[in-house]
């Protein structure tokens, strides 16, 4: 490993700072032949953590560089801090000393939160929080919001070149941000360079991984393939979900492949500004040039048993106009969407919400089937209608997701499985 | 006078702070808990002038500032006020320093019900010996001319209602009072809420017109007698100048208030509606304080809603008036608008225009040594802090790093409401807010109620009741420990103690007189 000094790397730097710049850092690294490290630190909070910042420098730098018992490196590292959190100045410190071509393949991991339960292949996936990856700020308050889930990008809100040092920093995250209830995802980049997100990514455990412009099954059993090695390589068993994005004609056109390409595919989603992109069409309000798209991932992905989620809504001031995309999706057969901003979240879980009407049925449909099951009936009944089983399923899921979602207690839809007391059930049972 | 020159006597409160036993020459008395003994002796007063003394056509005018000044016999040393209605448009208050400076006046003590950024050339008056020192809040450039231990008297920290109470007590005799008035008449009747620099109320110049010996009204609006209404009684006023313009209208009252838009912020603007309205405050006729923050504005957004929801009508809000008031008037979701301050052209035309929106002062609305004030009938008041510690106590006035940041304006006043909720991020950029103890003690913890931040809502324990009534709620509500360990995990442990010398270069009154708690000068 070249972490001996060398002189002909000139300093490299990451990370950012500007007048504007929030909960960020810009590290430059200069290495040099002797001295060991000095470090320049430039901090709007050093009058709190000036001799934290110092301290974790230090202990970065040794990570990276210590071997054999001894520090291998000589450097002055110059840090312009805007209040950037540990894990962000550890993540910027690494970044610009691999881009000096030190310390290659070594890491400084910091402190893990505990890991959040596994997720559960058909969770509520209503809604999911964009957060770009190079930008830290967002990070930490992002599962307050209350979205079911967060992404943290590495494709398209990050530029070509910042690339390996969002890689740093997303995997800082996922080690050091609480997340709360949300699930975990990262969109990593289109292959190849996905791939090597994904030795970066998953050995830190996301929920799932979001595949960007997929258009053959071959794609999805690359990142699967990749997957399996990293983790036997770290042995970890905890699942880990895939969501292929498809962006263009040819993907749609092969969605039922796509969807069906690895066993841990648990939803498909689309991306429409490529999508209409690729057709040649413009993007409109009420989305016609993308129906007969959205309908077909719709029937590939549930003719997978996946779940089809809809695309983000862009237009971040038009609540209405999300608010009604949103229930037509869901009037589609989708199951959530992309946010890219916060307000979008309780808009989106407004328009997925069953209606009163929904889940009052369903709630009648689970009773009829409980009390069914309790006089060992074969058949469900709900007045004079047979009901058949994917219906009392569809039922059962609704009055969960809508006890979930805080539409009913949980003492309603325990009623509804309870058996019914005498005078109420013969009340209720003439009507139909 | 000078605080920098020798050793300070200190003396510990009664909130274990150490205070200066004497602040500019007069001895204090130290903070003593939130029920002080009842006060003794009489308010002070002006002295008597005869009608006989003024023009009986009722004509004060003289042609301009420097013939007033001279005419109210300026010294060195003497007391010079100003009231902050203008706020960063105000030019009034600079000149009349600069042109007592002019006419050769040294060592003045400038008396402001505020100042702004417009105000940082006092520096220069500071510098040059005219002006010795400022009783008022300081900020900007001036907080840090202040905080550097640069000014030669001590600054003094009081709130609006604690302004009054200083005045009414004698605790600070007001030689000249300097009135910008946006209409007046040559009487010296004034208002603000009419003319072309229409600020609304000029509620914070009431006592100084009451209690100065010699009152001069400023206005580049003048009308004739009478001027109505007369927010100022002529009958007060020794000389009326008339100027060109008394400041930049577009500082005065900024064009619209702004909602926040960061969604951490609207997130405890919606949580504190969620606790006013889940913890049973919102009942028909309640009442409510929120001044014209961004997180206080989203708060009135959200609480409309919730009040339209359920049919819930309040007999009066406090402001802090904006457009955000005035909707809530208009449309019937509150009896009455008390207002203090008026901070966008849609609440300027609305105190001007509609009898429900009602002028108040800092006497009917904050001063404690009266015989009530009616922020304490205020259901729920909404306030912001810099810190919070542990034990509820907060500070407005400093940074965490000990430099003056704020004045206190009403907060103290309004944390007499029956409840006050501070709503604050946990941490802005790195730097927690909810810490072991604060820098600088504003207001006591035994009266503040509620902590509502982006990361939950801390219930004081002393209230049990409102602990009680949001019980079976869906709030986040957690312990403040709880929130401050969350805040420390996040930000990599404690902060480090800030650096601050052991000079004196401040003090924060509490609203009845005495000290609270010191501004340390800052080191480097």
């Amino acid at each position: 490993m070249a972490t001996t000094a060398n002189t002909n790397v000139t300093a490299c730097e990451a990370g950012r700072f500007s007048p504007d710049t929030r909960s960020d850092c810009r590290v430059v690294f200069e290495p040099r032949n002797a001295g060991g490290i000095e470090i320049e630190l430039q901090s709007k909070v050093a009058a709190y953590y000036g001799e934290s910042i110092r301290a974790l420098t230090q202990q970065v730098v040794s990570a990276l560089a210590v071997e054999h018992g001894r520090l291998q490196l000589h450097a002055r590292l110059l840090i312009e801090d805007a209040g950037a959190l540990p894990y962000t100045i550890a993540a910027r410190i690494e970044a610009a000393v691999h881009r000096a071509g030190l310390a290659k393949g070594k890491r400084f991991l910091p402190e893990r939160v505990a890991l959040p339960a596994p997720s559960a292949r058909d969770r509520m996936r209503r809604s999911r929080l964009y957060l770009p990856g190079s930008e830290p700020r967002y990070f930490v308050n992002a599962a307050l919001h209350g979205p079911d889930a967060i992404i943290l990008d590495l494709e398209d809100s990050v530029h070509p070149a910042e690339k390996d040092s969002a890689r740093i920093l997303v995997r800082n995250a996922l080690r050091a941000v609480d997340f709360a209830a949300c699930e975990r995802m990262v969109r990593i980049n289109q292959l190849p360079l996905g791939l090597e997100d994904l030795d970066e990514i998953v050995p830190e455990q996301p929920d799932l991984i979001l595949i960007p412009k997929v258009e053959d099954a071959s794609q999805v059993r690359q990142v699967d393939e990749r997957i399996a090695q990293v983790q036997a390589q770290h042995k970890i068993e905890r699942p880990l979900w895939l969501m292929p994005i498809l962006e263009s004609a040819l993907g749609i056109e092969n969605a039922f492949v796509i969807a069906t390409a690895s066993p841990r595919n648990v939803a498909l989603t689309i991306g429409l500004e490529d999508y209409t992109a690729d057709l040649g069409v413009v993007k409109t309000a009420t989305g016609a040039e993308s129906l007969f798209a959205r309908q077909r991932l719709v029937n590939a992905a549930r003719g997978a048993s996946l779940q089809a989620i809809d695309s983000v809504y862009g237009d971040v001031g038009d609540l209405d106009g999300l608010l009604a995309w949103g229930r037509n999706a869901r009037a589609m057969g989708f199951e959530g969407m992309g946010c890219v901003h916060p307000l979008q979240i309780a808009v989106i879980h407004q328009a997925f919400a069953p209606s009163e009407q929904e889940i009052e049925r369903a709630l009648k449909i689970v009773a009829a089937y409980e009390d069914a099951k309790r006089r060992g009936l074969g058949v469900v009944s709900l007045g004079s209608k047979m009901i058949d089983p994917p219906v009392v399923n569809r039922a059962q899921k609704l009055v969960e997701r809508a006890e979930h979602m805080g539409l009913i207690t949980p003492e309603t839809r325990a009623r509804a499985a309870a058996p019914p007391p005498a005078p109420q059930a013969k009340s209720e049972g003439g009507e139909g | 006078m000078s605080t920098t020159a020798s050793k300070v006597e200190l003396a510990r409160n009664a909130a274990g702070r150490m205070v200066p036993a004497y602040v500019n020459g007069r001895e204090q008395r130290p903070y003593s808990g939130v029920n002080e003994p009842p006060p003794t002796g009489h308010k002070a007063a002006p002295p008597i002038r005869s009608s006989t003394q003024y023009p009986m056509n009722g004509d004060k005018r003289v042609p301009n500032l420097a013939t007033a000044l001279k005419q109210c016999g300026l010294r060195d040393g003497m007391t010079i006020s100003s009231h902050h209605h203008l706020r960063d448009g105000d030019q009034v208050a600079l000149t009349a320093l600069q042109t007592a400076a002019s006419l050769g006046a040294k060592d003045l003590m400038w008396f402001p019900s505020a100042s702004f950024p417009a105000h940082a050339p006092v520096i220069d008056l500071m510098e040059a010996g005219a002006v010795h020192h400022i009783e008022g809040s300081m900020n900007g450039p001036l907080g840090d001319y202040c905080s550097r231990g640069k000014m030669r008297g001590m600054g003094v920290l009081r709130s609006h209602g604690g302004r009054w109470q200083a005045i009414q007590d004698g605790e600070v005799h007001i030689d000249i009072a300097i009135i910008a008035a946006p209409t007046a008449d040559p009487f010296g009747n004034a208002n603000g809420s009419h003319g072309p620099s229409a600020c609304g109320s000029l509620g914070f110049a009431l006592a100084d017109s009451m209690y100065a010996d010699r009152v001069i009204v400023v206005t580049d609006n003048l009308v004739p007698f009478p001027c109505v209404p007369w927010q100022i009684q002529g009958n007060n006023v020794d000389f009326v100048v008339e100027v060109p313009s008394i400041g930049d209208p577009t500082k005065i009252v900024g064009g619209t208030t702004q909602i926040t838009r960061s969604p951490d912020r609207l997130l405890i603007a919606h949580y504190v509606a969620q606790f006013v309205r889940d913890a049973g405050i919102m009942r028909p006729g309640f009442s409510f304080q929120a001044g014209a923050g961004g997180i206080a504005l989203a708060f009135v957004d959200y609480l409309r809603r919730y009040m339209r929801e359920s049919g819930v009508k309040a007999r009066f809000v406090r402001g802090g008036s904006t457009k955000y008031l005035v909707e809530l008037l208009q449309e019937g979701l509150t009896g009455y608008i008390l207002d203090g301050q008026t901070f966008d052209l849609d609440a300027v035309r609305s105190i001007a225009t509609d009898p429900r929106h009602v002028l108040t002062s800092p006497f009917t609305s904050y001063n404690f040594h009266g015989k009530g004030f009616f922020n304490s009938l205020v259901d729920v008041c909404v306030l912001g802090a810099t810190e919070v510690d542990v034990n509820f106590n907060a500070n407005v006035v400093t940074h965490s790093d000990g430099r003056l940041l704020h004045g206190i304006g009403g907060w103290q006043n309004c944390l007499f409401a029956g409840c006050s909720i501070l709503a604050v991020p946990s941490f802005r950029d790195r730097i927690p807010v909810i810490v072991d103890q604060v820098t600088t003690l504003t207001g006591p913890g035994e009266l503040i109620d509620v902590i509502v931040t982006e990361r939950g809502i801390a219930i004081n324990p002393r209230r049990q009741d409102l602990l009680d009534a949001v019980k079976d709620s869906r709030l986040p509500v957690r312990s403040i420990q709880d929130i401050q360990r969350d805040v420390e995990r996040i930000c990599g442990g404690k902060p480090q103690k800030p650096r601050l010398t052991e000079n004196p270069v401040a003090v924060v009154k509490w609203v009845d007189g005495t000290v609270l708690d010191t501004v340390w000068q800052v080191s480097g």
